[in-house]
């Protein structure tokens, strides 16, 4: 019986491929290729040799988006500085690590582990110097922590492009497991003086990028020098063989390609912490030292260039906070007069991004959706109104208002300001 | 198989040491790394450059991509926007919005030029640095810059920046 019904189904194939290799591709040959009755469903066949590493599916399109600054994407890789991931097509709360944000200030170097090195000196009792072996060898932690540049949402600072997607505007996001020694550690190996409050993080990259962390309680309890990501060791573009994490703090304090810790009393003021990453407001000083990432948010699905039909659509979307654990997403579906608690998927964990998801029924007219998330310190994610008449239009960092899209008569999904 | 026993001899030297990890660090391969520079100046090398010395150096090493007198290039722009933080297009700047010089000394040092980063002498990247800021104005243009007077430039964004209180409760 199972042998006649593979049979049949392996003719309809043969019938289907000789339609489409003689050009006749009619209505009949498209709904063989969708499989509307389960007779065109392939047949079951031996699959792919076992290898020793699990490729994506061909059916599946998917991929991160170089781009050479705000409103210049889909440049020669050779021009880009960041690469975004694509949230419209993640489905959990986990970046996979291939599809994790990348941003880079001179290429990503490859590293030998067995000739890479961690010096770490300055004001310590004992300045040592350390082998990847040496770190792997030490007491371990994991956890998971989302990383952000402050780049973020950049987009959206003047004007908002109705072309963009939810990979162009929040790309720059991404969380992982991260594993490795926690600085702690390290700090009482080197027998770090009392004295010490900053420390100078620099990186093996061309660009040799360092930047001044402030040893506050809850960044020398929380940073780990990594050398895992999501179980396997740390890929290139992220930082291998080491990097440091600050859960919570501005992407680019979390510093690639680790190899030197430099103990002081007072920042050293690099380009990175003056020139850049400061925050220009509206009456011309600038926010510096602006280290945490803020309560954040932004729906995937739907969201920009998408097309949505009325009736039944599951909002989902991502929520995460420096601060600390995403504690409730509310989502509105009439442009933020009135709002609804969305479900949280669990666990919702301190400095990760936790999945959020709500049933709607949409009733066909034009609206807008957006979402806002409050975290467990209490902070909510501020309307946009209100977040520029903080910060105004020229900061270029730290944007973290509320992600509007609005859904035209067609079901068209577009970005706007509010 | 000598890659197997070197393999084995490194393991055992490892784990010899495994109760005390890593290894001290010598003076000297520490200053090979120790690269970074204060705003007070403490870590700036010895040394000297012209602004006249630093054009040459400038159009040689840095023109391309920073423009002529560094403007109009594809990378960063290097002088001018001054008076424009506050207006809807600032133009940020050396000039316009760095608040120390020594970071133009250590960034110079540590990055530039993007292809060849270290490639420049120490006293060469005094001289550009002093280029770069009689660009500016803040250095005239028979100008020199060294280890002692770098420090002492008042950058005109000097007074710019509010630092995250925060973050800012450990500095001077």
């Amino acid at each position: 019986m199972s042998e006649r019904r593979g049979s049949d189904v392996a003719w309809n194939r043969r019938k289907f491929l000789a339609a489409t290799t003689t050009g006749i591709v009619g209505s009949a040959a498209a709904g063989s290729a969708s499989a509307e009755t389960l007779a065109d469903v392939p047949a079951r066949e031996p699959g792919a040799d076992l290898g020793a590493l699990s490729a994506r599916s061909t059916y599946v399109q998917i991929g991160r988006i170089p781009e050479a600054g705000p409103g210049r994407r889909n440049v020669d890789p050779a021009d880009a500085i960041n690469s975004k991931a694509p949230l419209q097509k993640l489905v959990g709360a986990i970046t996979p690590s291939d599809l994790h944000y990348e941003r880079s200030h001179s290429g990503a170097p490859d590293l030998d582990p067995s000739k890479h090195r961690l010096l770490v000196h300055g004001m310590v009792r004992k300045q040592l110097v350390f082998s990847v072996e040496d770190l792997k060898a030490m007491p371990a932690i994991s956890r998971m922590a989302f990383l952000e540049c402050t780049g973020n949402g950049w987009e959206n600072w003047k004007k908002a492009d109705g072309n963009l997607t939810v990979q162009n505007t929040h790309g720059l996001v991404s969380t992982s497991e991260w594993t490795g020694v926690p600085l702690k550690f390290i700090l009482g190996l080197v027998e770090k003086e009392t004295a010490a409050t900053w420390m100078l993080a620099e990186g093996g990259d061309a660009a040799g990028v360092a930047r001044s962390i402030p040893l506050t309680p809850e960044i020398v309890d929380e940073a780990i020098i990594a050398y895992g990501q999501n179980g396997e060791p740390i890929r290139p573009a992220h930082g291998f063989p080491i990097r440091l994490i600050l859960p919570g703090m501005e992407g680019n304090l979390n510093i690639k390609w680790l190899r030197r810790l430099k103990f002081g009393d007072q920042p050293w003021m690099t380009r990175w912490e003056t020139a850049r990453y400061t925050q220009l407001l509206a009456n011309g000083k600038a926010r510096q030292f602006q280290l945490r990432m803020e309560t954040n948010s932004v729906i995937t699905q739907p969201s920009g260039t998408m097309q949505i039909r009325p009736g039944y659509n599951r909002i989902s979307g991502l929520a995460w906070s420096g601060h600390g654990r995403i504690a409730r997403v509310e989502i509105s579906t009439d442009g933020a007069k009135t709002w609804q608690d969305a479900q949280l998927n669990l666990p919702a964990l301190p400095k990760a991004q936790t999945r959020f998801q709500m049933d709607w029924i949409w009733d066909g007219r034009p609206t807008k959706i957006v979402s806002r998330s409050t975290d467990d310190k209490g902070n909510v994610q501020p309307d946009r109104d209100s977040f520029i008449a903080t910060m105004g239009t020229n900061a270029l960092f730290h944007y973290n208002a509320q992600q509007t899209w609005s859904i035209d008569q067609a079901g068209g999904v577009q970005n706007v300001l509010s | 198989m000598a890659l197997f026993s070197g393999a084995m001899a490194f393991a055992l030297v490892s784990s010899a040491g495994a109760s005390d990890f890593g290894r001290p660090a010598t003076p000297d391969e520490i200053a090979l790394w120790d690269i970074d520079v204060r705003p007070d100046g403490k870590g700036l090398p010895r040394g000297s450059g012209t602004v006249a010395r630093g054009k040459q150096i400038f159009a040689e090493n840095c023109a391309a991509c920073h423009g002529d007198n560094g403007v109009g290039g594809i990378k960063d722009r290097l002088a001018g926007g001054q008076g424009t933080l506050a207006s809807a297009t600032p133009v940020k700047t050396v000039g316009s919005f760095w608040p120390y010089a020594t970071t133009l000394f250590d960034y110079i040092h540590r990055a530039m030029p993007y292809q060849a980063p270290g490639s420049l002498s120490v006293d060469d990247t005094y001289a550009v640095a002093a280029y770069i800021l009689s660009l500016n104005g803040i250095l005239p243009a028979e100008g020199q810059l060294d280890n002692h007077s770098l420090p002492d430039i008042r950058m005109p964004n000097r007074d710019g920046f509010i630092p995250e209180p925060e973050f800012s409760g450990s500095r001077k």
